[in-house]
């Protein structure tokens, strides 16, 4: 199994929620993502701008991981908007995840609009290092 | 927030994006500035909404994880300068899989309306949100004139 891969991958996920989109009126954006990975596991990065964490929902359902989040912006009751590159205040994106990724041990931190997630990987798929013993 | 102002139904604002761009090119108009020779390509980093009251203009540039004393906010002619720096990059050895977050420096600059007062600014940062608040000049508030019998 390419463990690796995996996780960046989750295709199945976009395919369904990019018909989720066309099924609803309202739009939903998926937020920009780092996924890098070290001995320990996995960290992802995803910038979620206004989102606080009430807003913020980060959901492990068996393989997939789905991360949503809805941003408060402090408007005027009278404000009239005259231009937006963001049109709509939520986010969601799904990664399926690896069975070498302990689930049950997932770190979450939300800081400045920016959630970072600690996956690790099981004890028993870290990288070891063998030592040779002399003869 | 639901129901706020740039978050309407999906499609509604973009069609008000559309005319707004068609008539600025019919009439030459350079508000809300993205037309500016230095502003460079839209959508860049961070992303901007804009939006006005009768008092004020307010400016959302979303912009996480920029520490608040990195923003350099000036404002020159009615040019408004936001530049600053975004450092985040991955540990070293760490092997990279996906790689969509802005990193680096990043300038936006925005044409503001002949009637802000550039004396009267405001700026927050609040969940990776950078806020300005610019106040109109009262002269040009819309008013009332009363009808004397």
């Amino acid at each position: 199994m390419n463990e690796q891969k995996e996780i960046v991958q989750g295709s199945e996920q976009h395919e369904a929620s990019r018909a989720e989109q066309a099924a609803s009126p309202e739009v939903i954006l998926r937020p920009a993502v780092d996924v890098y990975e070290t001995g320990e596991g996995v960290i992802l990065k995803a910038d979620l701008p206004g989102v606080d964490k009430d807003g913020l929902n980060v959901q492990i359902d068996k393989d997939t991981l789905t991360i949503e989040g809805s941003v408060s912006l402090e408007i005027p009751k009278d404000l009239e908007a005259r231009y937006a590159e963001v049109q709509s205040n939520r986010y969601r994106h799904s990664f399926s995840l690896s069975r070498d990724l302990d689930t049950a041990k997932v770190q979450a931190e939300l800081h400045d609009g920016i959630l970072t997630l600690q996956i690790p990987k099981r004890e028993e798929v870290k990288p070891r290092k063998i030592t040779v013993s002399a003869a | 927030m639901f129901g706020s102002p740039f978050f309407s139904p999906a499609g509604l604002l973009e069609e008000f994006d559309r005319l707004q761009r068609q008539m600025d090119s019919l009439t030459g108009a350079s508000w809300p500035g993205l037309t500016n020779i230095r502003a460079g390509r839209t959508g860049g980093f961070p992303a901007l909404n804009v939006g006005t009251t009768p008092e004020e203009v307010e400016l959302y540039l979303f912009a996480p994880g920029v520490a608040p004393d990195q923003f350099d906010i000036s404002i020159e002619q009615n040019v408004l300068t936001i530049s600053g720096e975004r450092n985040d990059p991955p540990p070293e050895g760490a092997r990279q899989y996906l790689q969509e977050r802005f990193n680096g420096k990043f300038r936006r600059v925005i044409t503001l309306p002949e009637d802000v007062d550039p004396e009267r600014v405001e700026a927050s940062y609040k969940n990776g949100i950078l806020h300005i608040r610019l106040k109109r000049q009262e002269a040009t508030r819309p008013h009332r004139i009363e009808v004397k019998a």
